[in-house]
C-alpha cells in the first residue's frame, strides 16, 4: 500500500519506478504481483485517435475601437460567439464556411474545426473575420485580422468526450460501400475499422475508475491538463468480462488543457470522407500503484479485451442494438480477422504506434520529476447507463 | 529481362505523339501502366513498368530523350510523407498491395514499401491525414 503523498515524494526526489501500461504486463509475469506492488510507483497509459468533441475557447482581448464580436470565422470556420466579448469557443467537427459537405457525395471535407486547431497550436498565422451589430460601448461593426496562439490571451483546449473507454468495431454488411466516421467501410464484410489503444489505453486499465476522477492531472498532447468532469455519455453500467473490462464504450472523460504549451505533433485534423472534419488528440494518463489491486488491472492484455462488432449500414444508424459478435485487440491488431465465419480486412483509426509514444514520454517527464500524480477530487460514476433521445409529442399543455 | 519502374512527364508539345508505341514496337518493352493522365493543361503523366532486355531498355532511354519528355526514375506519383503520418493504419485494409503495411506488430509502426506501390490512389482517398498524395 503507497500513497499519492510517498509517489510524489519518490517522483520528486527522481527515484519513482515508472513503467507503461505494456511494460507492465512481462514485469508483473516475472516479478509477480505482490513484489510488483511493492516496486512500481506509476504505470504510465496513453491513447491517440479521433475525438471529435474537442474545442476550444479563445481569448483575443480588444481592438481599438472595440467590438462585441456576434459571428465569428477563423479562417472561414465559424466559431461560436454567444458568450463574452472577444471570447469564441471553435469546434472540431465545424466545417469551413461554404464547405459542399455531402452534396458531391461523398465530400472530401479538406479543412475545418480540427485543422484550424492544428494550426493554431502549430504557430501558424490565421485570419479572423467577425461582425457585430453594434453598441454604444462596443461601436466597432466589423474587423478582419490576423494572428497567431501567441497573439491570444488564452487559448483553452476542451473535450467534454474523450478516453472511450472501448469501443465499437465498425463493419458494413450491405452491398453499398459506406462513408462513416470509422472510415470507408467496404461493402459485404471485406474490411473493419476499430478505434482503441487496448492495453495502453487509460480507462481500460482503470475500469472502475479507482484512481481517474474529476482533477485528476493527465498529459494532453504534452501540455499538463487534468479531468474536469465525467465525460459526455459516461455510460459505466455496461455489459463487462470477467476482468471487469466494458465489452463495450463504457466510460469516458471530459479533459482540459493550455493549448499554448500543447506540442503539434500530439493535436491533428483529419478528414473523413463522405462524414467530416474532426481532431486526434494524444492523451497520456498516470496510474499511481496504490496496492495490488490496482496494479493487477493495468496488467490487461489486448487478448482479454473485446469490442463489440456492429454493422454500421443497418444496426447503428437504425439503433437496433444488434452485435454481429465480439473480437479482441491481439486478434485485431494481426490485420485480418474472423467474422462469423469470414476472413476480414482490419483498419484502425487508433494510432496505436504514437500512443507507445506517448505512455513513453509521459513516464520519462515522470521519471526526471517534472509530473506528479494527483489524487481527484471527486470520482467518476461507477454505475450509470445512457439514456436515449425518444422522439415524442409535448407532454406538458403549458 | 529485368522491371524497371518510371514516371515520365510529356509537356503539351509531346502529348500527341505516339512515343510509347515505339517502345513496344521497336525495343521489344512490355509496358505495364499505373497511372495515365492528362491534365486539363493538356499536359501528360504516366507511371509505368518497363520490362525488357537492359540494353533495349538504355535505348529506348535515349529514344526517349530526343523528344521533351522528363523521365524520373526516383520521383512516383504516389507520395507518402512520413512526417504527417499517424500510423493510425485506416490505410492497411485498403492498399490492396500491402505497399503499406505493419512489419512489427509490437510498434505496429506503419511502414510504405514503394516497391510494392502500384498507385491505385487508394490510400490518397483513405489517409485522413493526408499522408498520402498524388503528383498529378
Amino acid at each position: 500500500m503507497k500513497s499519492y503523498e510517498e509517489i510524489n515524494r519518490k517522483i520528486e526526489s527522481k527515484k519513482a519506478v515508472v513503467l507503461t501500461a505494456e511494460e507492465i504486463i512481462d514485469y508483473v509475469d516475472k516479478k509477480g504481483l505482490d513484489k510488483a506492488a511493492e516496486e512500481v510507483d506509476v504505470v504510465t497509459t496513453a491513447s491517440f485517435g479521433p475525438m471529435c468533441s474537442s474545442g476550444c475557447f479563445l481569448n483575443f482581448g480588444h481592438s481599438k475601437p472595440k467590438i462585441r464580436m456576434t459571428e465569428a470565422w477563423i479562417q472561414d470556420v465559424g466559431a461560436y460567439t454567444g458568450i463574452a466579448a472577444v471570447d469564441v469557443y471553435l469546434g472540431a467537427t465545424q466545417l469551413r464556411h461554404n464547405d459542399p459537405a455531402n452534396m458531391s457525395y461523398p465530400g472530401d471535407f479538406a479543412y475545418g474545426g480540427g485543422h484550424v486547431i492544428e494550426d493554431l497550436i502549430a504557430g501558424k498565422e490565421l485570419q479572423l473575420f467577425a461582425l457585430s451589430y453594434g453598441t454604444d460601448e462596443y461601436p466597432l461593426r466589423e474587423i478582419r485580422s490576423y494572428f497567431t496562439i501567441n497573439d491570444l490571451n488564452q487559448a483553452i483546449m476542451v473535450n467534454p468526450r474523450n478516453c472511450y473507454q472501448n469501443y465499437n468495431v465498425a463493419i458494413n454488411c450491405s452491398d453499398k460501400p459506406i462513408y462513416t466516421y470509422l472510415g470507408l467501410l467496404k461493402p459485404n464484410m471485406k474490411n473493419l475499422t476499430y478505434c482503441s489503444a487496448g492495453q495502453l489505453s487509460p480507462l481500460l486499465n482503470d475500469p472502475f475508475y479507482t484512481t481517474i476522477g474529476v482533477g485528476t492531472r493527465v498529459w494532453l498532447a504534452g501540455a499538463q491538463g487534468h479531468v474536469y468532469a465525467e465525460g459526455t455519455q459516461h455510460a459505466p453500467s455496461s455489459q463487462r468480462n470477467d476482468l471487469g473490462v466494458p465489452m463495450e464504450g463504457a466510460g469516458t472523460l471530459a479533459l482540459t488543457g493550455d493549448m499554448k504549451k500543447m506540442n503539434p505533433r500530439f493535436v491533428r485534423g483529419l478528414s473523413l470522407k463522405g462524414y467530416g472534419v474532426s481532431l486526434s488528440i494524444g492523451v497520456g494518463i498516470p496510474i499511481p500503484i496504490l496496492n495490488k489491486e490496482i496494479l493487477k488491472q493495468t496488467t490487461i492484455r489486448d487478448q482479454d479485451i473485446f469490442a463489440p462488432v456492429i454493422d454500421y449500414s443497418h444496426d447503428y444508424p437504425q439503433k437496433t442494438g444488434k452485435v454481429l459478435c465480439h473480437v479482441n485487440y491481439s486478434d485485431l491488431k494481426k490485420g485480418e480477422v474472423d467474422i462469423l465465419g469470414k476472413q476480414v480486412a482490419v483498419s484502425s483509426l487508433s494510432s496505436y504506434y504514437t500512443a507507445r509514444e506517448i505512455a513513453e514520454l509521459l513516464k520519462d517527464e515522470i521519471k526526471r520529476g517534472e509530473f506528479t500524480v494527483t489524487q481527484p477530487i471527486s470520482y467518476l460514476p461507477r454505475e450509470q447507463s445512457f439514456k436515449s433521445l425518444n422522439i415524442r409529442e409535448k407532454q406538458n399543455g403549458h | 529481362m529485368v522491371t524497371k519502374k518510371f514516371m515520365l512527364y510529356f509537356p503539351k508539345s509531346e502529348t500527341e505523339k505516339p512515343i510509347i508505341y515505339h517502345l513496344v514496337k521497336d525495343y521489344n518493352l512490355i509496358i505495364n501502366i499505373f497511372r495515365a493522365k492528362i491534365t486539363p493543361e493538356e499536359e501528360g503523366f504516366l507511371v509505368i513498368d518497363v520490362t525488357g532486355e537492359q540494353e533495349n531498355i538504355d535505348k529506348a532511354m535515349v529514344f526517349l530523350s530526343g523528344f521533351d519528355v522528363q523521365i524520373n526514375t526516383r520521383k512516383k506519383g504516389l507520395i507518402y510523407d512520413s512526417t504527417k503520418c499517424t500510423h493510425c493504419g485506416n490505410c492497411l485494409s485498403h492498399c490492396p498491395t500491402q505497399a503499406l503495411f505493419i512489419e512489427n506488430h509490437q510498434t505496429m509502426e506503419v511502414i510504405f514499401r514503394e516497391n510494392l506501390c502500384i498507385e491505385c490512389l487508394a490510400c490518397v482517398k483513405n489517409c485522413p491525414y493526408n499522408a498520402c498524395s498524388s503528383l498529378f
